[in-house]
């Protein structure tokens, strides 16, 4: 008989368990189902940096949360109303961020004496009542999984145990109503090769989904409805994947080849892999010996006339810089993507910040303007990576792309672009004239020097790292032509165009939060948790960081009091207070971890 | 359309020379001006793409594309124009501090990879720009500014490390023995694929006299000839065996008496750009991004 169905507007789950659980397989799964049921939804993956952490240990435990509602929702969740804790660590590690009277789904069988002690625990919190305050189901996972799969021919015991993420993924699917059939093609296809492991995944599958409906354990069943977003065809997508395609769209648009010189760091190697599935595109990728090989590599195919780029993280970025400096000088597009991480020095791979603000835009030798932006969601990674491109080959400049950790992992519904109808690039490489080739000389408008391509007949020239002088470009160490020089690319840099700044503004408000980048979602979250208790409250969110948008000083000055949110000690705060001589403050953290929308409402709270 | 025979002149950029008098780089720009018409290549399809030093400049007074980029970073570069432009006849030159120190990791990479270019390392064993000290392949016991007790490195041999980060062409010429470099440029030009030439250069102001050996006395130099024995080193050449190439570049004048000029090593093997081109041809795939962006599980509102 079916049980009752209560429902809810919005869940956030958290499964957590051993690296090698297959956890953010699990969470990205139960995502899939939870797009297809059509709720808005955010996620967070919260993993080691190791790949394999010794079994069982706390360093080891790996986190997928995903929240999900029947509304437009902004944030993977401050904390989850559901923990799955695979073992003993999952729950040491997760369990402080569970509110009391939060559901917690244990796997009884991890729960063993050495298991316990490996989490640091004196005794098993399943029986010494410290769980009391949540709402326990001890399910034993393992052997329910292993029971079921005793009769599939050709699985070992191991195999058969490893299945366990698959009955927990049954579980919460029935649990939450979940749409399971792209789950069951999902195994098929993942597991062709091998039949038997198809078939026990799918039996670990269907017996969690079962075991849900029968057993006694769980009592009712939830339903979170669709969500009302804007109409098209959506698909999830990853910061890392979209800021990927949004380059080979850029390609496209422009006309010219792809190239991306890239060396392997953490977490921005995905996107030189998904780059390397498109050669059908023409893209070329180039795994360098190093990140200075990278960089230098996508500068020389810029110097023939390609989109050049090179994508890398904080430790990798700061190698490129010496490269970064001459592609100033030498005018020439290049796009430079730095996924953020916690730093200083390797600091913590896998977790997110946006503490390298102020190195992409001052970390260089001498007078060296490079524009910089910044996407703000996962999707957005898409669009930003049009927008830095466009903004290089129109200005003949570096350009950085700032992303992070969150964006780069992190999945949302992604209403699929149009490709007919974004705006094409315009690319125009120089042609002989009748007049001597110049090529330092500027177009009026944008202060470009012209692209001259070699193999263009009569344009022969030589540029390079040495101050150059105006027009003609030869060596030059005049006094007045470097004075003249230092300001006409201060000038191209600072004449950007950039869209006037957006404010998402509520009457009578005269409080500004300002922020930038990756925590779009955390901070929006948090100015209308502030609005729907009464508070009135003004929300900027910056793309462009170098130039800043034309009106910005102007929108600061308008409100009495201005809150800069940032993953970092004060970057931008540090920018506009400077700029523009307004009194803002900061609201700062550095934990690895995206913004709460909680602490941000509460941050508001208090200048309100 | 008809080329217009090139000479020497169409070569000189309009750019004054700034090398020392008497410095062993006019010469080698003298004789790589002289072999350029022989190429046959339109001007505009060539580029000369060098780092950091005194051998660095040398792509301003070339009247082809260039690049004077940053130190030790030519060969990346170069790769990345290579990779994308295979029309183009790329050119690295570079010297001994630039390509064997601050850039020793890009260049055994553009080695081994085989990207399309051609690199020259002027080697004169010292640092030149920076006014006089030791380099990578100056000797133990060089007395310069840095080490005024002497230098206690012990000297990389540009030939044999080529040879281990498996290049296909390696070579060896002398600044002033036009013929000698000029036959070198033609092999290497000839050669698909990455080609080292090592151009023993003689620096008068910091290191004058370094090669005296071979460059006052003509009949000292020794060449090598495929399938002909050194000398009476009682080695016979093979370019195509490594053993004997790696045996042959270790021959030093101060050991051996003799210093062997030439063609090392010449072997055929896939160029990294040519490669890459192939995997580009043979892609599966529409290249329909609209496509790209759809594939996966979808879902549709409203």
């Amino acid at each position: 008989m079916a049980k009752p169905v209560e429902q809810l507007d919005s869940v956030v789950i958290r499964f957590a368990g051993d690296s090698g659980d297959g956890m953010q397989l699990t969470g990205g799964r139960f995502t899939s189902e939870t797009a297809l049921s059509g709720n808005d939804l955010a996620t967070f993956p919260d993993f080691p940096a190791e790949i394999r952490a010794p079994a069982g240990s706390l360093p080891g435990v790996s986190g997928f949360q995903l929240h999900f509602a029947d509304h437009d929702i902004l944030t993977p969740g401050d904390r989850p109303d559901v923990l799955v804790a695979m073992n003993p660590a999952a729950l040491k590690t997760n369990l402080r961020d569970l509110p009391k009277g939060g559901t917690l789904i244990v796997d009884t069988d991890a729960f063993t004496d050495r298991n316990l002690k490996k989490a640091g625990y004196e005794s098993s919190p399943l029986d010494d009542g410290s769980l009391a305050d949540y709402q326990l189901h001890a399910v034993p996972l393992t052997s329910l999984t292993v029971g079921a799969l005793k009769d599939i021919d050709g699985v070992t015991a191991r195999e058969a145990e490893r299945a366990k993420n698959m009955f927990a993924l049954g579980l919460m699917s029935w649990l939450y109503g979940r749409e399971t059939e792209s789950t069951t093609t999902f195994i098929e296809r993942k597991f062709a090769a091998r039949p038997e492991i198809a078939a026990a995944n799918l039996k670990a599958f269907s017996t969690g989904y079962h075991f849900g409906e029968t057993s006694e354990a769980f009592a009712v069943q939830y339903e979170v409805k669709p969500a009302t977003l804007p109409p098209g065809r959506y698909r999830q997508v990853t910061g890392n994947t979209a800021l990927s395609w949004g380059l080979v769209a850029a390609s496209k648009l422009s006309g010219l080849g792809l190239f991306l010189g890239a060396y392997p760091i953490t977490p921005a190697s995905s996107i030189l892999e998904e780059l390397a599935r498109q050669k059908a595109f023409g893209v070329r990728t180039f795994q360098a010996e190093d990140e200075i090989a990278a960089v230098g590599a996508a500068l020389g195919a810029s110097f023939g006339g390609s989109l050049g780029v090179t994508t890398s993280a904080g430790p990798g970025v700061v190698l490129k810089s010496e490269t970064v400096g001459l592609a100033v000088t030498l005018e020439l597009p290049l796009v430079i993507v730095d996924v953020q991480r916690a730093g200083p020095s390797t600091g913590m791979p896998t977790k997110p910040e946006q503490a390298d603000l102020l190195m992409v835009l001052h970390g260089r030798n001498g007078e060296s303007p490079v524009p910089v932006l910044a996407a703000a969601t996962p999707g957005d990674c898409f669009y930003a990576a049009i927008e830095a491109a466009r903004v290089a080959l129109a200005y003949r400049t570096p350009v950085y792309l700032l992303s992070d950790a969150y964006l780069a992992n992190g999945t949302e519904p992604w209403l699929i672009p149009r490709i007919d109808e974004l705006d094409p690039i315009e690319v125009e490489f120089a042609r002989a004239g009748d007049g001597e080739f110049l090529p330092y000389a500027r177009d009026p408008e944008t202060l470009a020097r012209p692209w001259a391509i070699p193999g263009t007949r009569g344009l022969e020239h030589r540029i390079g790292g040495l101050e150059k002088a105006n027009e003609t470009g030869n060596v030059s160490y005049d006094p007045e032509n470097h004075d003249l020089m230092t300001q006409l690319r201060a000038q191209k840099v600072a004449g950007i165009s950039v869209p006037a700044q957006e404010v998402d503004h509520q009457e009578g408000a005269d409080v500004l939060v300002l922020s930038w980048g990756g925590t779009y979602g955390p901070v929006q979250a948090g100015v209308r948790r502030v609005r729907a208790i009464g508070g009135k409250v003004a929300h900027a969110h910056l793309r462009w960081l170098n130039p800043f948008p034309a009106n910005l000083g102007d929108v600061l000055r308008s409100y009495d009091r201005v809150l800069v949110p940032e993953l970092n000690a004060g970057q931008l705060l540090q920018l506009v207070r400077a700029r523009f001589l307004v009194d803002a403050e900061g609201y700062n953290r550095v934990t690895g971890k995206p913004f709460r929308a909680g602490e941000i409402a509460d941050a508001v709270q208090r200048l309100l | 359309m008809t080329e217009q025979k090139l000479a020497l002149k169409d070569f000189k950029s309009d750019q004054e020379v700034r090398w020392c008098p008497g410095c062993g780089d006019y010469a080698i720009l003298a004789a790589v001006q002289g072999f350029m018409p022989e190429l046959g290549i339109p001007r505009e399809n060539i580029v000369f793409i060098s780092g950091i030093g005194c051998a660095a400049r040398f792509p301003y007074y070339m009247q082809t594309y260039g690049m004077h980029s940053i130190h030790g970073r030519a060969p990346a570069i170069a790769t990345g124009l290579a990779v994308t432009r295979p029309d183009l006849s790329v050119w690295v030159v570079t010297g001994d501090g630039d390509a064997l120190s601050i850039g020793g990791n890009h260049l055994i990479h553009a080695l081994r990879r085989n990207v399309n270019i051609k690199i020259l390392l002027f080697n004169n064993r010292i640092y030149g720009l920076t006014k006089g000290q030791y380099s990578p392949t100056s000797g133990q016991g060089k007395v310069t500014g840095s080490t005024p007790m002497g230098s206690v490195d012990y000297p990389f041999n540009p030939l044999a490390l080529a040879l281990g980060a498996g290049a296909t062409f390696v070579a060896r010429a002398l600044d002033i023995d036009k013929p000698g470099l000029t036959a070198v440029l033609r092999r290497a030009a000839a050669h698909e694929g990455a080609a080292l030439v090592e151009v023993f250069q003689n620096c008068n102001i910091y290191n004058d006299g370094e090669f005296d050996y071979i460059r006052e006395d003509k009949d000292a130099r020794t060449y090598l000839e495929h399938g002909r024995e050194l000398g009476s080193t009682g080695i016979t050449h093979d370019e195509t065996d490594f053993a004997t190439a790696f045996a042959l570049a270790q021959l030093s004048w101060e050991a051996d008496g003799v210093l062997p000029l030439g063609v090392f090593r010449d072997v055929p093997r896939d160029s990294y750009d040519e490669l890459v081109q192939a995997q580009l041809d043979n892609a599966a795939g529409t290249g329909d991004l609209q496509a790209l962006v759809s594939s996966g599980d979808t879902w549709t509102i409203g």
